[in-house]
């Protein structure tokens, strides 16, 4: 084989740099969800284990903040996609001049900081409440109304996007051709202009609903005193992290993941080519049908669930905890010796649940330092300061 | 049933631009007219106008004798296809024919039967489950006819449904489309840009330049007595000479135009402009009409040169100069009429085979 000159690699190099940029955090999240060690981290490797998810399962304020989560999605598109739908016909239907204007108009919630749209939409429906005399227990107080109305303002602006690059593809002698035909404006715009719309607002509402569960900045100050996923998750970041975490990240990874492959199947089990292939080749139409590949994946995610209901690494986080007490054993004693007058403060018992700790600090540096990420770390490594 | 259609002083406008200048015209029922013009000449925003998607600036269009201002579209009893047939992409063939028969509420069973009756009349069976996509372009066409004939309209719009298809298809269709005109006996008003196609299946047509209707008339009056120096020039092949009215008795005409002897040709017939003695002209021949001289005392004669010559099998299309102006003249190629490309040539043609007009805009070759 003939060697490469240096600068035929550069694009695979540029590949391979990109790649490890774009996934690299990502591969490295999902690892640390199976570490025992109490941050989440890759080194040192402590045990494989799987409690994390089922911590993950007992967390109630996770999992309400998640169904609050996927509350708001759904209202967000419900109301986010038609009003997107409007503004891009509307666009469509316009003259130029007004046509940039309104543009201008429509998009500029997108360019609003999200923190700006937060505080303005519980000003605003504040003074509306207050102008109603409304009790603090009506909607217009309601965490999860405003959050939709907050999050609306801006994600319809994104639907809009997605609704205006296809609205401009669309044929209008088509419409023409429907109302020469008979048709009423309504049944026009069901049976012609709504079909060709639809792959948009498939789209469209897959980006809302994704923007809706993802969003922080506009949420944080919407929500009041209920909580998202997002809001839950970023106070776990501040009160101590754990491992858990990464736990949600696999799952996210894991349905996205099996949500892309069963669409990507779909896509090229409907192109011509591959439906010659199959046309007389029954096993294998069944076997690439997506719902097949569906099953499959199905099957497989019941049967990891199934592999981490049942794993149990107690063993090994027994051994991990004993092999550091008898470190700290052993440190503590050569410390004694050397420097009697100062005092260590004694190992604790380990109260972070039964996978023990990693507070002894000495035999594993975190990347981080102390982990002074977890309060109780925080406290140790003030006391091994003094 | 059919209904007749006139247009009453109609005028577009688009802003400043006049994209149909006070057309006044009736269509009898039943009849195949065509607009005949260049490109861009108003043809479609006629057809617009019409069928509803255009209000006319000023001026009526009347349908049946009742006035169609402020009538929808979809209230009108007209058919339109499209200038690019405008299917539905999503739809089935079946489901884009029975289109006009579903949004007025008729049940699947009999939209289904009405749309096989139709494809089998555009010779189509049992296509109907097809996509779009999958049909040919002459196909594609005939399922827009279907379509627009599905809730029986009075009147079809046609806005140059054959032109994105090749010669021998287009042939085809011209048959088709007039033997299915003859047979549901509808109003057709067909628009296009092709000649040979508006010649051959109108009852009358308009010929249109620049939003004006030039003139109004059977293919035959059109080609032989056309009224404007547009239409001789842009409706088939003609010489044009410019010439000067020497005298005119009502019967003939005396002109000069350059080539020795004054040339008589009969006064205009359809009744054009008058021309009187003084006036400037343009003297129209055809070349079919242009022939070689056998005998030296004929009437209108002239010199001219060979320059160039086109062998078509059965025609020859030559070109000659007659003092410093190229003449175009086909010649049936019957062994009877060799040309000396050395010497000069005389040619002739008979006095009512030429046509005095007023000089005027001519269609750009
Ligand atoms: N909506 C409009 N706004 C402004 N000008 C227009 C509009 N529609 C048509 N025109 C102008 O009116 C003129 C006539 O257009 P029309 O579509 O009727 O031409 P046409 O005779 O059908 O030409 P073609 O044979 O190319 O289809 C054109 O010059 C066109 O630019
Ligand atoms: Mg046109």
């Amino acid at each position: 084989m003939k060697m490469k000159s240096p600068t035929a690699m550069i694009p695979g190099l540029y590949l391979t740099l990109f790649f490890a940029y774009l996934f690299g955090p990502l591969i490295i999240m999902v690892i640390t969800a199976f570490n025992s060690s109490s941050f989440p981290r890759v080194s040192p490797w402590e045990c494989f284990t799987t409690d994390w998810f089922g911590k993950l399962a007992t967390d109630d304020k996770l999992l309400a903040g998640l169904g609050n989560s996927l509350l708001i999605g759904v209202g967000v598109v419900c109301v986010a996609i038609p009003i997107g739908l409007a503004a891009a016909i509307t666009l469509s239907q316009v003259g130029p001049k007004l046509r940039a204007a309104l543009y201008t108009i429509f998009i500029a919630p997108i360019l609003v900081p999200g923190v700006v749209i937060g505080l303005s939409t519980l000003i605003f429906w504040d003074r509306i409440g207050t102008l109603f005399n409304a009790p603090y227990e009506s909607f217009f107080y309601d965490g999860t109304f405003l959050t939709i109305f907050g999050q609306v303002t801006f994600i319809a602006a994104y639907s809009m996007l997605v609704f205006l690059s296809r609205i401009q593809r669309f044929d209008t002698t088509l419409t023409e051709a429907a109302l020469d035909m008979g048709a009423t404006p309504t049944q026009a715009f069901v049976k012609v202009l709504l079909p060709f719309m639809a792959p948009a607002i498939g789209s469209a509402t897959v980006l809302a609903f994704l923007a809706s569960l993802e969003n922080y900045n506009t949420t944080v100050f919407t929500i009041v005193s209920s909580s998202t996923f997002t809001t839950v998750l970023s106070s776990k970041v501040r009160y101590g992290l754990d491992p858990s975490i990464s736990a949600v990240a696999v799952i996210i990874i894991a349905i996205t993941l099996i949500g892309a492959i069963i669409y990507e199947c779909r896509n090229r089990y409907n192109t011509k080519g591959w439906a010659h292939v199959i046309a007389d080749r029954p096993v294998l139409k069944i076997a690439t049908h997506p719902g097949t590949v569906a099953v499959i994946l199905g099957l497989l995610a019941l049967a990891a669930v199934v592999f981490i209901q049942n794993h149990d690494s107690s063993a090994c986080t027994a051994q991990i905890l004993e092999d550091k007490r008898a470190l700290q054993q052993k440190l503590m004693e050569e410390q004694s010796l050397n420097t009697p007058q100062q005092t260590v403060p004694a190992p604790t018992m380990p109260n972070l649940g039964p996978l023990g700790g990693d507070k002894g600090g000495a035999s594993a540096p975190s990347p981080f330092g102390n982990s002074i990420f977890s309060p109780e770390n925080l406290g140790t490594s003030a006391s091994d300061g003094q | 049933m059919t209904k007749e259609i006139s247009l009453e002083h109609v005028w577009v406008e688009f802003g400043e631009f006049t994209a149909v200048h006070k057309a006044n015209l009736n269509i009898a029922g039943g009849e195949f007219f065509s607009f005949l013009g260049p490109s861009g000449c108003g043809k479609t925003t006629l057809l617009r106008c019409i069928s509803g998607f255009q209000e006319p600036t000023r001026g009526k269009v009347k349908i049946g004798g009742e006035d169609m201002r402020g009538v929808g579209p979809n209230k009108r009893p007209t058919a339109l296809i499209f200038q690019n047939l405008a299917l539905f992409p999503l739809r089935s063939i079946a489901d884009n024919i029975a289109f006009p028969l579903e949004v007025r509420g008729v049940d699947k069973k009999t939209r289904r039967k009405r749309a096989d009756e139709l494809l089998e009349l555009i010779a189509l069976p049992g296509q109907g489950d097809k996509k779009v996509s999958e049909l040919s372009g002459g196909q594609k066409q005939r399922v827009a006819i279907a379509r627009a004939l599905a809730v029986e309209p009075d009147i079809l719009l046609l806005d140059e449904p054959l032109s994105a298809l090749d010669l021998k298809l287009r042939q085809h269709m011209r048959t088709e489309l007039r033997a299915i005109q003859k047979q549901v006996g509808l109003t057709f008003i067909y628009i296009t840009h092709d000649q040979g196609e508006a010649l051959t299946m109108s009852d009358r047509i308009a010929v249109m330049n620049k939003g004006k209707i030039e003139q109004i008339g059977d293919g035959k009056a059109i080609y032989d007595h056309p009224t404007t120096s547009f239409v001789a020039s842009f409706v088939g092949e003609n010489n044009v000479l410019e010439g000067t009215v020497l005298s005119n008795d009502g019967q003939k005409m005396q002109i000069d135009a350059g080539l020795g002897t004054p040339f008589t040709v009969e006064s205009h017939p359809a009744g054009g402009p008058a021309l009187a003695p003084g006036d400037d002209c343009h003297l129209f021949v055809r070349p079919e009409a242009l022939r070689i001289s056998k005998d030296e005392s004929s009437i209108n004669q002239f010199e001219s040169n060979f320059v160039t010559e086109e062998f078509e099998g059965n025609m020859r299309h030559i070109v000659m100069n007659a003092n410093g102006k190229d003449l175009k003249l086909s010649l049936i190629n019957d062994g009877t009429n060799a040309i000396d490309a050395n010497a000069p040539v005389k040619l002739d043609f008979a006095p009512e085979m030429g046509i005095a007009l007023k000089p005027g805009e001519l269609a750009s070759a």
